[in-house]
């Protein structure tokens, strides 16, 4: 027996259990409806809350954003068109390159050479220009490098001005464009699934509460609907409706439904056999009620689910119909017209690509993980 | 089997037809003709002109005689490279689009599969969580910003790639990087998933018990049963090819199918336009029909309705 206690603990702390009557009946844990689990497991999942902190602050963002800074969405003024990012007190720290200058290597047989190179593509303002000798070169073919920095807000005289996130080619604040940008993708992102989740939801609760003719008759249409590729369709209803908010959310939810309709559908007639749709049809209650009192709550993990995923799609798809040039054309912006336009600048001007690049990935991602959180805390296989 | 394919080639027939329909008829409705308004031509000129494009018939009579060149591959001519029919640009671009989106599919599935696995031999621990980002990541970011930024880094930056040419091989690696991310990361994602859940089933329980070696377990009885699923998702994947063909063409100036019906769009070229929506919703039925027939067949255990067998 001594050998067996690896724990060391003292035998008297070792008690019997007496089995109580009063104590055996007792819940050890207080019972949790499904809605408080779902709760628990979502924010136990760290990289999803994260994932919604961020997603909530864009969104913040693109609400008061534009209002933080006097400039329009349209501001056009080619006098300080292409200025660099440049933000107070982070200008100070150079390595973020928030401090509106401009800087690149220039490449030259004679140091000479090259620093000439870097004065004319900026502008010839000599005297705003640091040249950084890089390497001193042999007098041969481009072997001569330096890095020229031109301080464009003194240049310019406008050392009191910040553009947060720089100006794009037509003098119009970066700032300002990204988040209307980003109101304008999510606008769509969110009508999309909302409107999707409608008729989806409809359709398929329909299907497959009737069931029998009615639901062969409705799925015969949607297989032929489902067979239609969707790429197909939203690039033909964008080339007939004029660009726009309107146009893009009626050609993502032309077909953008029938996912969830399928998935409704095959929820509904799990679940329309259960018990408890017995028991309330037993008591006398009609179908509405049985559809929106029993059977909706019972399905919205999975409605839930879908539309969280439905909504990187549709600003996926914006940003894809805007950089063909389908979509949201300049001057309106969205994420979708702000990367395609930075990507015809790619080479001069990178940040005017970047900076709406890196936030259509957060978003994406954010909602991504948002989803799988979700997925997780709702999918009852994963309760242990 | 024959009655069920016989039963999907009809549906997808149907198909076809409508999507022929609808997009001639919504080409109609578009302004826009053969004619520029440059050149200065006669009444008469313009009459042959139209009469060349089949303009001057009613519309319904051009309707029949649209879906009768379609059935003999005639795709009509190009309203933008006139004398130019549609069906041969359309095949003069198909080589570059299908050894961009087979290469992409066929590396992203590879590597894919290989992440996945990884990751779920590695359950919870360094890699898995490394394979599980690079999939969120490669899930999330759009192609064409991934595109951007490989340009920015090794065509600008580095110098390693040209920035956009077409051409030998070396052009067609940094596109098919891009390409293939979206594919990589859904198949890590999934047959990781699946990987897991095999891998806690009875059957490997037994086949531990008995003895057999770990690699032996991992591979011949857990990784080939959580194959078998990934085909579903190749399907999708493949049409997730044509999307990614026409942002990613544009971006890296490849003359395939997706750059052609961009340019198309701008150009107001009907007959293109609807060419190449029809040559997209062809691919995307037989795809998806392949997909399934595949699938019938590696999996007994699925039955296909409407099939004896």
């Amino acid at each position: 027996m001594e050998m067996n206690n690896k724990n060391n603990i003292p035998k008297e702390l070792l008690v019997p259990m007496k089995q109580r009557e009063d104590t055996s009946e007792e819940i050890s844990r207080p019972s949790r409806t499904f809605g408080q689990n779902a709760r628990r497991t979502f924010f136990k999942n760290k990289l999803a809350v994260v994932s919604l902190i961020i997603l909530v602050i864009i969104i913040l963002m693109s609400a008061f954003g534009p209002s933080m800074n006097q400039y329009g969405l349209d501001d056009q003024d080619l006098s300080r068109a292409k200025m660099p990012a440049r933000v107070p007190v982070l200008e100070n720290i150079s390595w973020l390159g928030l401090d509106g200058t401009l800087s690149d290597n220039f490449k030259g047989n004679t140091v000479e050479q090259a620093t000439l190179k870097g004065v004319s593509r900026y502008d010839n303002a000599e005297e705003f220009i640091d040249i950084e000798v890089i390497d001193e070169g042999d007098g041969s073919r481009n072997s001569a490098e330096v890095k020229a920095t031109y301080r464009i807000y003194e240049a310019k005289e406008m050392t009191d001005q910040y553009f947060w996130l720089g100006t794009d080619t037509l003098g119009r604040d970066q700032w300002t464009r990204i988040w209307l940008g980003t109101r304008v993708s999510l606008q769509i992102a969110f009508y999309a699934a909302l409107i999707s989740l409608i008729i989806g939801v409809a359709y398929g609760g329909i299907a497959g509460f009737y069931g029998g003719k009615v639901d062969d008759v409705m799925m015969r249409i949607l297989e032929v609907l489902i067979g239609i590729p969707n790429l197909v369709i939203i690039l033909l209803m964008m080339l007939v409706l004029n660009p726009g908010i309107t146009s893009i959310v009626i050609a993502l939810t032309i077909t953008g439904w029938t996912g969830m309709a399928r998935i409704v559908r095959g929820e509904v007639m799990k679940q329309k056999n259960q018990e408890y749709v017995l028991a309330a049809r037993t008591l006398g209650r009609s179908n509405w009620k049985i559809i929106m009192k029993h059977l909706l709550p019972n399905i919205s993990g999975i409605i839930i689910i879908n539309t969280m995923f439905t909504i990187p799609d549709a600003i996926f798809f914006e940003a894809f119909l805007s950089f063909i040039g389908l979509g949201i054309t300049p001057p309106e912006a969205s994420l979708g017209a702000l990367i395609s336009t930075g990507f015809k600048s790619i080479m001069l001007y990178p940040y005017l690509l970047i900076f709406p690049a890196i936030l259509i990935s957060l978003i994406m991602i954010a909602f991504n993980l948002i989803g799988d959180g979700l997925r997780d805390a709702f999918d009852p296989k994963m309760h242990k | 089997m024959v009655r069920y394919i016989g039963r999907r080639v009809f549906y997808m027939l149907i198909t076809l037809f409508v999507i022929a329909t609808l997009s001639f008829f919504l080409m109609k409705m578009l302004p826009g003709s053969p004619l520029n308004a440059e050149d200065k031509l006669s009444e008469e000129q313009k009459a042959i002109v139209l009469e060349k494009y089949g303009l001057n018939d009613p519309v319904p009579i051009q309707y029949v005689k649209y879906l009768g060149g379609l059935v003999q591959g005639d795709l009509g001519i190009s309203f933008k490279f006139s004398n130019y029919p549609v069906t041969e640009i359309l095949l003069d671009r198909m080589g570059p689009s299908a050894q961009l989106g087979f290469q992409a599919l066929l590396v992203g599935t590879i590597l894919g599969v290989l992440f996945g696995l990884i990751a779920a031999i590695s359950h919870n621990g360094f890699l898995d969580y490394t394979s599980t980002i690079i999939a969120v990541l490669g899930t999330s970011i759009p192609n064409f910003v991934f595109a951007a930024l490989l340009q920015i880094v090794f065509a600008v930056n580095l110098g390693w790639f040209p920035v956009a040419l077409w051409g030998e091989f070396e052009h067609t690696v940094l596109p098919t990087i891009a390409l293939m991310i979206f594919p990589m990361a859904t198949a890590a994602r999934f047959v990781r998933t699946e990987m897991v859940e095999v891998m806690g089933s009875s059957y490997i329980t037994t086949a531990r018990a008995k003895g057999i070696s770990e690699p032996a377990i991992v591979f011949k009885h857990g990784f080939r049963n959580s194959l078998i699923p990934l085909i579903t998702v190749i399907g999708p994947l493949a049409v997730s090819m044509l999307t990614g063909s026409m942002v990613i063409e544009q971006i890296f100036a490849i003359p395939g199918i997706g750059e052609q019906f961009v340019n198309s769009v701008f150009a107001n070229d009907y007959p293109t336009i609807m060419g190449t929506t029809l040559l997209f919703a062809f691919l995307f039925v037989v795809i998806i029909l392949i997909i399934d027939l595949l699938y019938g067949l590696i999996d007994p255990r699925i039955r296909i309705s409407g099939g004896k067998s």
